[in-house]
């Protein structure tokens, strides 16, 4: 048995996501059709879908921050709800004790509350990497949750804590507006795509580079002077902050928060959600996100055994198509191009 | 004293219910490197299998006193699972951990809904029935007999493991196996038939873990997932892939459990993770990590 800070098996044939698929132009302008079609979805869709849609937000949010750590560091997160946990939780105390009404200083605090709870677990997770990264998070995330369900003078315990509808840029409230298919919506919207864009700024620049770098040969790294603990505790950081504001979010769209949300079984699905759009691809696990979620209205109002069918799915992803979604898209949007 | 011995003797039966478990987890980790998240739920398999194969035994007319050996035979069939699990692990033995922890989750999903798909929502029990076996009066603590059945039980398999692994050829190969693989192979031995032996041992120690709980509890549908992270402690406690790591983990959890429910419920799960965190901070490898099986 090796150290647990060396690879122990062999790496996976599946290219990380710094490849070239299609074209920068025809690849922009998709997602800005993707943009325009989100935002014309609430004059479409039903109520029913809009606000199943709403955790998508907080989720895509999430996703984009769980994948810099996994698809650009190579770190699996077994433990990643801790965070959206966090920032949700954060959320219901600073509106129920704090008196707090208004969103923006609602996710800066959410979020400075994820970053306080990052730091001491950063330092201790990021000297791990594989199995025991996984599993100490794991860890973490499962302390939370006992917390939030044992202390229920604090947390309310399993019966969880009810969410206000907070006041949008100092002056949208709910009076007389359909406030989550309306402006949560849009807001929420917004917020992704700022989120992606400062993501997308950070995997491309030369921290971004060098987290690669630190994933794929982290001796080499180390040799030519980057510190590797530290770059990944950077990464860990900036993944926590985004999963303190996608708590916030889904606690807002929810209009509850409750322990399940910390529940190891809640970060293995982040996980499932990552790869089932493809953590090769920048934009992969929004994609994923918004699969996962429709998938799983279908098939539940189909069959109750939704994790069932959920199961064989990821079965299938893992050991057929590790690129996921995006990944069998780009390879048959090449077939169709030749 | 009475109150001692009550909590030394309960600290030891859910020791030697976790010990099975987490043995299991060790087993298949240890040779074939793949952490498989779902010990808990063939735990939770036993339990309802094992239920289910008493109640429907006694009402057969069997002789009740013979249930214990029906609980273990229980968890002995259930082994047919290994080899088709086995088979669906087999095309990531070379990937990376990531997907390893993955596919064992999709393995997690599938049969907790299988599960519920054959036994319901509805909790599962043998009664009273374990209490034919009558009770003993150890220094002015009343112990059921059946614990003290399932605590020689787990200890008798421990020895027998410890056995296997240190006495036998087959133990050597096992041990060889999870040091290097291809040297094994290269060897002349046949590392895949190794495999679904290893594996399906596995299921059947979590299984055999899982039917022996039932009769002083009654199953209930989270109790899989609910018993992964208890045994995901033993086990990081004790150090990946070691048995005598999951014996002392088990001890160590067993006993946290136990004392925190006594004196303040509240903290039970927290005690545990933190003495999780303590451990991988201070040992990173556990108590015993490094061993091999």
């Amino acid at each position: 048995m090796s150290t647990p800070t060396e690879r122990t098996t062999g790496s996976t044939e599946v290219k990380h996501p710094d490849g070239k698929g299609i074209g920068l132009w025809l690849k922009l302008a998709l997602v800005l059709l993707g943009i325009v079609l989100l935002a014309l979805l609430p004059q479409v869709l039903s109520r029913y879908y809009i606000i199943l849609m709403m955790p998508f937000f907080a989720y895509s949010i999430a996703l984009l921050g769980l994948n810099l750590l996994f698809g650009y560091t190579g770190l699996i997160s077994f433990g990643h709800a801790l965070f959206i946990g966090v920032g949700a939780y954060s959320a219901a105390f600073l509106m129920r004790d704090g008196g707090l009404e208004y969103m923006e200083p609602l996710i800066l605090l959410s979020v400075l509350g994820a970053v306080i709870v990052a730091v001491p677990v950063g330092l201790l997770a990021v000297r791990y990497i594989g199995i025991y990264f996984g599993l100490l998070t794991l860890a973490f995330g499962m302390l939370f949750y006992s917390f939030l369900l044992k202390f229920y003078s604090i947390t309310s315990g399993d019966q969880g804590i009810r969410v206000e509808k907070p006041i949008l840029l100092g002056f949208i409230d709910t009076t007389g507006i359909d406030y989550l298919t309306g402006p949560f919506y849009y807001y929420c919207l917004g917020l992704l795509v700022v989120m992606a864009l400062v993501m997308w700024r950070i995997v491309k620049s030369p921290f971004g580079l060098t987290l690669r770098c630190v994933r794929d040969n982290s001796v080499k790294a180390e040799s030519l002077g980057i510190g590797v603990y530290r770059y990944r505790f950077y990464a860990f950081l900036i993944s926590a902050i985004y999963g303190g504001v996608a708590g916030v979010i889904l606690a807002v769209s929810v209009g509850q928060v409750d322990p399940t949300m910390s529940y190891w079984t809640s970060s293995g699905n982040l996980v499932f959600m990552t790869l089932l759009g493809g953590f090769t691809s920048f934009l992969g696990p929004i994609v994923g996100a918004g699969a996962f979620i429709l998938l799983q209205d279908q098939v539940m109002s189909l069959w109750e055994y939704w994790r069932l069918v959920f199961g064989a799915i990821l079965a299938l992803i893992v050991i057929f198509a590790p690129s996921g979604l995006m990944g069998l898209l780009t390879m048959g949007w090449k077939k169709v191009v030749r | 004293m009475g109150d001692v011995v009550s909590i030394l003797m309960s600290g030891l039966f859910s020791a030697a219910i976790l010990f099975l478990v987490a043995a299991g987890l060790q087993l298949v980790f240890g040779v074939m490197k793949i952490f498989n998240l779902a010990v808990g739920s063939f735990y939770a398999l036993g339990a309802f299998f094992g239920a289910t194969l008493v109640n429907w035994a006694v009402g057969e007319g069997l002789p009740q006193p013979l249930f214990f050996f029906g609980l273990l035979i229980a968890g002995i069939l259930l082994g047919v699972i290994g080899p088709v699990i086995e088979r669906l692990l087999r095309p990531i033995y070379d990937r990376d951990e990531a997907f390893q922890l993955l596919l064992t989750f999709a393995i997690v999903l599938m049969l907790e809904d299988i599960t519920m798909m054959i036994w319901g929502s509805q909790p599962r029990s043998t009664g009273s029935l374990y209490l034919i076996y009558g009770t003993v009066n150890l220094l002015g603590a009343t112990v059921p007999v059946y614990n003290l059945l399932v605590i020689a039980a787990a200890g008798t398999i421990a020895v027998g493991i410890g056995l296997l692994l240190s006495r036998t050829a087959f133990g050597r190969v096992l041990r060889a196996a999870a040091d290097k693989r291809e040297m094994v192979q290269s060897l002349g031995v046949n590392t895949r038939r190794l495999y679904v032996i290893v594996f399906s041992l596995g299921v059947v120690l979590s299984t055999i873990g899982g039917a022996l709980v039932i009769p002083v509890t009654a199953t209930m549908s989270e109790m899989g997932v609910e018993l992964i992270v208890e045994a995901f402690a033993v086990v990081v406690i004790g150090g990946l892939g070691s048995m005598r790591g999951a014996l002392v983990g088990a001890l160590v959890v067993g006993y946290v459990t136990t004392l925190s429910i006594n004196y303040y419920p509240p903290i039970e799960m927290l005690v545990i993770y933190l003495v999780v965190i303590v451990v991988l901070v201070i040992k990173p490898r556990g108590l015993f990590g490094g061993e091999t099986a």
